[in-house]
């Protein structure tokens, strides 16, 4: 792992769902390079591929074909394990769709990561409420999915995915759920993250205001990259 | 790693308690189910066996007739001189005792009451395993001359005399009056359910010339030594008899020797076989019991499968996730287990009091069913989640 080789690189990477007649391509052919500490926003229509990329990129699903390397790791030659490791110990993700434990309080859903790691108790505790407070929710700590609004349970998923302080963040439109205000505070929130703790973050979505914080802009069409362009950071 | 599991676990089974509850339910009610009827079957053997013991044991009894159809009547009886002979040419005998037997109604004062009169000589109470627990045994000379005396059994004593002490008192039999001499010890009822203790014992003489008006012998009992082997006993008998009674080679003998230890073993052959068929029904029960926790455990994997994807996406590894399953379902199944030990050991005493039989508590049918219901929650708790855990994380996120 070389100090200039990217973060995170993708060679011509497919994804096809099903087979035969019924094949579907939502990646054809991406190309890819990330480097450290980097803050890409991944922009695109419904369905053009962009969280197809980001579970591959995330190690949650394997590419059809074409070469994933993280940390100069090629990923797809990893065993299951070894990929569970790497998620476990270098990738935060955050899911379009929240996927918290259910009837599990949002303290021990931060909590679940540090489990994983052997973290003990105490510290755990600690993390677990200080990632909370992070993303303002402070005294919810004992309430339940179920007993959270949409972008409550947005927000606890995004402090379980930064409580282990992950190299890189993948963010699945961590603001969709979220009015404007809240969204501007999530944004701020994954900007200080980017720029203080050096955390490397890819984040889709739709609206332009959230993709303005980033410098790197990604076009998604059709499964494949229709643009990649780095832009003027217009806020300081 | 062990530990957080195990509390990942212990969380889970909390979050879920309607369901763990359910799942204890099942193997709660399969062991306590299988472990009280394996224990009332016990008993029911001990008391059986228990029963047959205080007949005598190594007893053998020889009674003229033919093992198999008709025409027993028409055999000779059995003179005192045949038992005379057992006594002197046959080894390895204890006691050797002539029986007549006859039923007569006792009367005392105002009470009567109709019972079994034996005719016999103190070896009776030797080879049946009677202890005399007021008074004496017969004199020489009370056989000797077939004197009017008696000894009683328990049941008789209180029937005739309540709680009053029968040993002098003279009671009337047919037209004869009769002095007890001595009150056996009670035993309860026989093997079979008759009232054992229901007897009068009387000299062998006084009963023949009296009751019977014959010299006839019903029954020739013989007590084994210890020391000597029943069945060689018993052929030497057979032999010996077989001779008195100048029966040929082609004829079958027309009498039969019993053993005691037959009518034990076919006793509690039977008893046995009932506590394996009450423990089979209970077993299924159980079987039962553990398909309802797969059923379950199918239910819940299916409901959880979203939540192993989740914990495989955040890092999880395959087998922490299925650990912490196996150890869920283990806790789950062996918690229901020792609930079921503690009330089948409830219900065993219960029910051994309202039936009667000795409750004796049978460590191996109380492991076995516990190790089990322990199996059960491993094998029906831990393939369904491994079927599970082996997605990729992202099918079991998408799991609906
Ligand atoms: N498991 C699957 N099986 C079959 N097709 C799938 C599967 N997952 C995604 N697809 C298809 O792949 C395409 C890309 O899906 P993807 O979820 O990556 O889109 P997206 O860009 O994230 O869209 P959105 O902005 O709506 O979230 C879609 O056409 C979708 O129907
Ligand atoms: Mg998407």
């Amino acid at each position: 792992m070389s100090g200039n080789a990217p973060l995170i690189r993708l060679a011509d990477i497919t994804k096809t769902y099903g087979a035969g007649q019924a094949a579907f391509k939502a990646l054809r052919g991406i190309d890819l390079e990330v480097a450290r500490g980097e803050f890409v926003a991944v922009m695109g229509p419904s369905g053009s591929g962009k969280s197809t990329a980001m579970n591959i990129l995330g190690c949650l699903d394997i590419p059809t074909s074409g070469h994933y390397t993280f940390q100069g790791v090629h990923v797809e030659k990893l065993s299951r394990d070894q990929r569970a490791l790497l998620r476990r110990n270098f990738i935060g993700f955050v899911f379009q769709g929240f996927n918290l434990l259910a009837r599990t309080t949002a303290l021990e859903n931060v909590e679940l990561p540090l489990i994983y790691r052997g973290t003990p108790t105490a510290v755990r505790h600690a993390a677990a409420r200080a990632a909370l407070k992070q993303v303002g929710l402070e005294g919810w700590e004992d309430h339940t999915p179920g007993e959270l609004s949409g972008g409550q349970q947005q927000r606890v998923a995004i402090a379980r995915a930064i409580v282990t302080n992950p190299i890189v963040l993948l963010a699945d439109e961590p603001t969709g759920n979220l009015d404007s205000h809240t969204s501007l505070e999530v944004m701020e929130l994954i900007s200080h993250l980017n720029r203080d703790n050096g955390i490397t973050v890819l984040m889709v979505t739709h609206e332009p205001e959230m993709a303005a914080y980033a410098r790197r802009i990604i076009h998604f069409a059709d499964g494949q990259v229709d643009n990649d362009a780095w832009q003027q950071q217009e806020r300081a | 790693m062990l530990w957080s599991t195990l509390m990942l676990a212990l969380r889970a089974i909390r979050r879920n308690l309607m369901r763990s509850f359910l799942t204890i339910l099942g193997v709660v009610i399969g062991v306590a189910a299988v472990i009280t009827m394996v224990t009332l079957g016990n008993g029911a053997t001990k008391s059986v066996s228990d029963q047959i013991s205080s007949m005598g044991s190594n007893l053998l009894m020889a009674r003229p007739g033919q093992r198999f159809g008709p025409g027993g009547a028409a055999a000779p009886r059995f003179k005192l001189a045949d038992v005379e002979a057992v006594r002197a040419q046959i080894s390895g005998v204890a006691a050797v005792a002539p029986v007549v037997g006859s039923a007569a109604t006792a009367v005392y004062q105002a009470n009567n009451w109709s019972t079994s009169i034996t005719g016999t000589t103190n070896e009776y109470f030797m080879a049946g395993n009677w202890e005399i627990a007021n008074g004496r045994e017969f004199s020489e000379a009370e056989e000797r001359s077939g004197k009017a005396v008696c000894v009683i059994g328990d049941s008789v004593r209180d029937k005739l005399f309540g709680q009053q002490n029968p040993v002098g008192a003279e009671i009337r039999i047919k037209q004869f009056s009769c002095e007890v001499i001595g009150l056996l010890k009670a035993k309860g009822q026989s093997a079979m359910g008759s009232d054992q203790d229901d007897t009068v014992i009387m000299p062998l003489r006084t009963v023949q010339r009296r009751l019977a008006g014959n010299l006839d012998i019903n029954m020739i009992m013989v007590s084994v030594a210890a020391s000597a082997s029943i069945d060689a006993v018993k052929q030497q008998i057979e032999l010996l008899l077989r001779e008195r009674r100048h029966l040929s080679d082609l004829e079958e003998d027309d009498f039969r020797v019993l053993d005691t230890r037959q009518i034990a073993d076919a006793l509690t052959g039977t008893t046995r076989i009932l506590t394996l068929l009450l423990g089979a029904v209970a077993a299924v029960s159980l079987l039962v019991g553990g398909i309802g926790i797969m059923n379950i455990m199918l239910v819940s994997v299916t409901e959880r499968t979203r939540e192993i994807g989740i914990r495989l996406a955040i890092g999880a590894l395959e087998r922490e996730v299925l650990l912490q399953f196996l150890i869920e379902a283990v806790a789950l199944s062996s918690l229901g287990g020792l609930i079921g030990i503690v009330l089948a050991a409830g219900a065993s005493i219960f029910l051994a009091g309202l039936m009667s039989v000795p409750y004796i508590f049978d460590p191996a049918i109380n492991l076995l069913s516990f190790v089990f219901s322990a199996a059960i929650g491993v094998i029906f708790g831990y393939f369904p989640a491994r079927r599970a855990a082996r997605l990729d994380p992202i099918e079991a996120l998408r799991h609906e």
